[in-house]
């Protein structure tokens, strides 16, 4: 209806304002697009392919004018590995998140409007998550069900999830002692229709700054995941290059062209993960805000 | 008169929780009872009214008689049947007849729906509109029942843009547009300025006299009940101190708290020496009840009997029941 998109927009655009007086939330999201343009956009314009081995001289070859970012122990591009690295560390990072956001939400909420011995149950189900160290359970989980990109993304996202859950129940417990919740059921509305009406609404804002922090995470784990060796050979990733600078002894040799640029890439997202998530919970947080 | 609402022997208990090591050694749970036992009927098209001071249990009746609260023990028959508990067809058929009141419109509606979203929202949970066409003729025609008028200007806003006063109107709108039967409007004009109680009160009763609605009016202010009520039920600590048609219980009333209450309703006029009945003490702790009658502690003419044995409650003169063992007038004088 056009009036609703009126309102939406009218909320989008005060959410806007508060989002441009934000340094932080605003340095976060120049520096996230810049990744972004890179990932999208940054294979079509390298004339470069993985496939490009260079010969003997090249092996190692600190940058020059060709080779922007010198190149590797294979002697092939640097920069071109980069950018293609940033889509598949971009895009694990982001697809682990929606697992572990959709599982918490989920767990979140019903654990926190059922009550009793469904919420009990639960919430110990999401403490053994929460306490377990997520980085052994990672490598064991990557190890047995064999590292493809896909298990990667499954491995980050059943593992980060369980923070979600907790702060989704908490709001949810909040929420759903509140009038309007006690309203739909005297109007004759059911349990799955309040959860999905009436509470997801109210903390989809919390959900959304904390998933943004998950990314960061999440792209970290990924990182670390593939600098260990569990990575895809097939989708390289930023934590790939790191994996194979260490190997080839890229540090020792001093072709800090190799190392540097990942590593960067990897600081650099997460901050700008962590820049956003932070601005986001501080618009969208009523007890954050400032008056 | 037939009645269309009708709950005996009403009881609501909820557990009290005390202190860990209390729940571990005490081998007997606690309970507060928040409705002891109550009868009452209310007829079509009546407005009866359950005054009472904070936690005497008006809120849980009225919530009991729409199955939002679960009932420990009695009987609720709506239309002759007993209320349905579950979630099933024939209480959802109930929650459509039945309708709530809140009394604060500022929790009562959910911060991000539209008036046009939250008003609808009964038809649309009840699968009774096809189109969104359909929602939004029935929601202009139940926002002018409520007197939100030109309805098109108050659709697409949010609850935040609207007065208190506008948004309890909201709130109305929402229970008529399902035609029910019955409305508990718990305390619905305390949280509102004093200036608009009037307007809403009229719209109520101006609904029972176009649609026939029977109310169940919560309230503690004794004279609003008196204003707008056929019939008032005094609630104290859970039970029915006294029952009477309104003019019967402000005129002619035999109870003491009932007298103490009247004797501090505010008057439009000097009365020079007004004599005003000040109860001591404050009302005692609902897990502990007092023996005997739960008014004994602060009862201005309290007797040894008092403090043995709970008065039942006894019709005085047709339609005016008492639960005292001494039902008399204590001032003279008195409005």
């Amino acid at each position: 209806m056009k009036e609703t998109h009126a309102i939406r927009r009218r909320k989008a655009g005060q959410f806007m304002d508060s989002f441009r007086k934000n340094r932080m939330g605003m340095t976060g999201a120049i520096m996230l697009c810049f990744f972004l343009i890179m990932a999208v956009a940054g294979p079509l314009l390298l004339p470069y392919n993985a496939m490009d081995f260079g010969v003997a001289d090249d092996v190692f070859a600190p940058p020059s004018r060709e080779h922007i970012l010198g190149q590797d122990d294979m002697g092939r591009d640097v920069l071109r590995a980069l950018i293609s690295g940033a889509r598949i560390s971009l895009s694990v990072g982001i697809l682990s998140t929606l697992i572990s956001m959709v599982a918490g939400t989920f767990l979140g909420i019903v654990a926190g409007y059922s009550g009793g011995k469904i919420d009990v149950l639960m919430m110990r189900f999401t403490d053994v998550f929460l306490v377990l160290p997520w980085l052994p359970l990672m490598l064991i989980l990557a190890a047995v069900l064999g590292s493809s990109i896909w298990n990667i993304i499954l491995v980050i996202g059943l593992t980060s999830w369980a923070g979600t859950a907790r702060v989704v129940r908490a709001q949810t417990l909040t929420v759903k002692e509140r009038q309007f919740i006690e309203r739909a059921r005297a109007i004759g509305a059911g349990n799955g229709y309040i959860m999905t009406r009436h509470i997801l609404p109210n903390v989809f804002p919390l959900v959304f700054a904390n998933t943004i922090l998950v990314s960061a995470v999440a792209i970290i784990s990924e990182t670390t995941l593939s600098f260990l060796g569990m990575g895809d050979t097939l989708h390289p990733s930023w934590g790939m290059m790191l994996h194979y600078a260490f190997e080839s002894g890229a540090a020792s040799i001093g072709a800090y062209w190799f190392l540097l640029p990942p590593g960067l890439c990897v600081v650099g997202v997460v901050l700008s993960f962590t820049f956003l998530g932070y601005a986001f919970d501080e618009i969208l947080n009523p007890k954050l805000k400032k008056r | 008169m037939k009645s269309v609402m009708e709950a005996s022997a009403l009881h609501v208990h909820f557990k009290a929780r005390g202190s860990f090591i209390q729940e571990i050694f005490s081998n007997h749970q606690k309970k507060v009872k928040a409705v002891d036992g109550v009868n009452i009927q209310i007829g079509e098209g009546e407005i009866f009214s359950l005054v009472g001071e904070s936690g005497s249990g008006k809120t849980t009746v009225g919530k009991a008689l729409l199955a939002l609260e679960h009932k420990t023990s009695g009987s609720i028959l709506f239309n002759g049947e007993e209320i349905p508990s579950g979630t099933g067809k024939s209480s959802r058929r109930f929650r459509q007849k039945a309708q709530m009141i809140f009394q604060d419109p500022y929790q009562s509606l959910n911060p991000r729906d539209i008036v046009l979203d939250i008003v609808g929202e009964p038809l649309v949970v009840n699968n009774l509109i096809k189109t969104s066409a359909e929602k939004r003729e029935r929601v202009i025609e139940a926002l002018g029942w409520a007197g939100l008028r030109p309805q098109e200007e108050y659709l697409y806003r949010l609850p935040h843009e609207l007065s208190g006063g506008q948004r309890q109107r909201v709130a109305i709108a929402a229970a008529l547009i399902l035609n029910p039967q019955f409305i508990v409007a718990d305390e619905p004009v305390s949280m509102l300025d004093v200036s608009i109680r009037a307007d809403i009160l009229r719209l109520m009763v101006e609904m029972r006299d176009r649609l026939g609605i029977s109310y169940l009016f919560i309230t503690h202010d004794l004279s609003l009940a008196w204003l707008i009520s056929d019939r008032i039920a005094i609630m104290y600590l859970g039970k029915i101190m006294e029952i009477g048609s309104s003019e019967l219980i402000v005129g002619s009333s035999l109870h003491p708290y009932t007298q103490a209450l009247i004797s501090v309703m505010p008057l439009p006029r000097v009365t020079k020496n007004k004599k005003r009945l000040i109860l001591k003490g404050e009302t005692p702790d609902p897990i502990d009840l007092p023996v005997g009658c739960r008014f004994n502690p602060r009862c201005p003419v309290v007797q040894d009997i008092c403090r043995r044995q709970e008065p039942e409650l006894a019709e005085v003169t047709p339609g005016h029941q008492v639960a005292c063992h001494f039902p008399k007038k204590l001032l003279v004088g008195a409005p």
